[in-house]
């Protein structure tokens, strides 16, 4: 059960007791967190749950794999170098602390 | 209170249009409407991952509590039963009648059914709604030799996830190959082969005659060639039907479809249709459309949302549609209909290969085999009109990424 935490576009902090092989957007979407909308399921296939991954909690994270990188180049906008498409984030206990910024913007 | 917007329908593009209205200021009532007794939810992994083990929860679209925060009334296992477009009511089979301003018809399209002799027999299956999925997923446990009707989409995802249960799939398709009607040959011959790596056994150019069972339940599936193939187990995906009677029996237009101007205006000013059950223009195309896919309910609820505040605008949205095949992953963006000239990107070979599709000269549609990074690239082509030339297409995808950037 690690804790992460998804600080919404508003700047809202939403503290989340994730479950142990979830994704980052399914723990989004189960708690209603604000701009996360997972809208193709979790597929890789629309960018409506990019956040930005927090500098300090980076190095819980590995590098995004070619088709998440690919989706994000060409679907989101906003992209900076730290964007992550959170239901590509499988979390484990080991995210435990993982802070993710939530750039919204979507309908 | 004054009379609000009813949404029937609470699928992705219903569930959807109601948040939109929301998004786009209007704070009048809104009811959503569905005969299904689950909050509303993802359609598409109840055939790629929901039925894989009892473990797997339905993902819901939105957390339930987001529509009372909404002030959205989201009346569940709710059936309607007629529309009266000029009391403005829509009647409900308790006998309820609820009085609309405007009124969205989002109530999508539901799994046509067999009719053959057998039909009716225990064991037969279907992949539309979460009950279907469930119960499918309850008689998976005991079933040993599945005989999956149809090689369109539904029949084939369900028929890879369920060869990775460890279960014996033969699938019969009426027409000559897989997928005949929807991508291009030679991406339909190469899944051809990929479902038979996996086990799969297809026979193509095979009606079904009839269903044959004993004391009630499914024994086996017989051919019009007589061909008698032993299932305990059967799953038809023989494609899906607009769900358009409450429409025609208002009044409404209907051709294949609730037929809607490109704003998704009825007929009757004061009713909109999205999604699966509506006939639009596609100005692309050029002709009336029906597309089945999230993409489209989804993109449409935003629209619709617009259109029914007053702020019409048209509907030209690139259409995308994915496809799980077992691990690989099909992604379809634009139409390909009519289309004049058909190129090959990549390495079929490699299992990783686009095809684009062009008509007159310009790119309509990219079919993607594992090539996700591709798909997304053809997205943003079609969307901002773009075609790539030849000496790009041969030069690779890195070369059109770049000529699209330079270009926009």
């Amino acid at each position: 059960m690690p804790k992460i935490t998804f600080i919404e576009p508003s700047g809202t902090r939403r503290e989340i007791d994730a479950i142990a092989g979830e994704t980052g957007m399914q723990a989004a979407t189960r708690n209603g967190v604000d701009g996360i909308i997972g809208e193709c399921g979790g597929s890789c296939m629309c960018a409506t749950c990019h956040c930005y991954t927090d500098p300090a909690t980076a190095h819980l994270l590995v590098a995004p794999a070619d088709m998440e990188a690919d989706t994000l180049e060409f679907v989101a906008h906003d992209v900076r170098p730290e964007s992550r498409l959170s239901c590509q984030i499988k979390l484990t206990d080991a995210h435990e602390g993982l802070v993710l910024h939530v750039v919204g913007g979507h309908g | 209170m004054t009379d609000g917007i009813i949404i029937i329908g609470a699928g992705h593009g219903g569930s959807q249009a109601a948040i939109s209205l929301r998004q786009e200021g209007y704070e009048g009532p809104i009811t959503l409407i569905s005969d299904e007794a689950d909050v509303p939810y993802h359609r598409p992994p109840l055939s790629k991952t929901f039925i894989k083990s009892e473990d797997q929860t339905l993902l819901p679209l939105r957390p339930e509590r987001i529509y009372a925060e909404g002030g959205i009334a989201l009346r569940l296992s709710t059936t309607v039963a007629a529309i009266n477009t000029g009391a403005h009511t829509v009647s409900l089979t308790n006998g309820e009648v609820l009085r609309y301003a405007k009124l969205l018809i989002a109530t999508g399209a539901r799994a046509r059914r067999l009719t053959v002799p057998g039909h009716d027999l225990a064991g037969i299956h279907y992949m539309r709604t979460a009950d279907d999925a469930r119960h499918l997923r309850d008689a998976i446990a005991g079933a040993h030799n599945i005989a999956v009707v149809g090689g369109g989409f539904i029949g084939l995802e369900t028929a890879c996830t369920l060869a990775g249960l460890g279960k014996a799939v033969t699938v019969l398709e009426a027409a000559p190959g897989l997928l005949g009607r929807v991508i291009a040959p030679v991406l339909a011959k190469h899944i051809a082969a990929l479902i038979d790596g996996l086990g799969i056994k297809v026979q193509t150019s095979t009606t079904l005659d009839r269903v044959e069972g004993h004391d009630g339940t499914v024994t086996a599936v017989v051919s019009t060639h007589a061909e008698r193939i032993e299932a305990d187990l059967v799953l038809a995906g023989i494609g899906a039907e607009p769900n358009t009677e409450l429409a025609a029996h208002a009044g409404l237009s209907c051709a294949n479809g609730i037929v809607v101007d490109p704003s998704l205006r009825t007929s009757h000013p004061d009713v909109f249709a999205i999604g699966d059950c509506a006939a639009y223009l596609h100005p692309a195309l050029g002709r009336q459309v029906r597309l089945e896919s999230v993409q489209n309910a989804t993109d449409h609820a935003r629209l619709v949302a617009r259109s029914m505040l007053g702020q019409p605008t048209a509907y030209n949205e690139v259409p995308w549609f994915w496809s799980d095949m077992g691990p690989n992953k099909l992604q379809i963006a634009g139409l390909s209909h009519d289309a004049d000239r058909h190129v090959i990107s990549g390495d079929p070979a490699g299992n990783a290969f686009s095809i684009y599709h062009f008509l007159n000269g310009r790119l309509v549609c990219v079919e993607s085999l594992n090539r996700a990074g591709e798909h997304m690239l053809a997205r943003k082509m079609l969307s901002v009109g773009f075609t790539p030339s030849d000496e790009q297409m041969a030069a690779g995808t890195d070369a059109i990424k770049a000529a699209l950037l330079a270009a926009a």
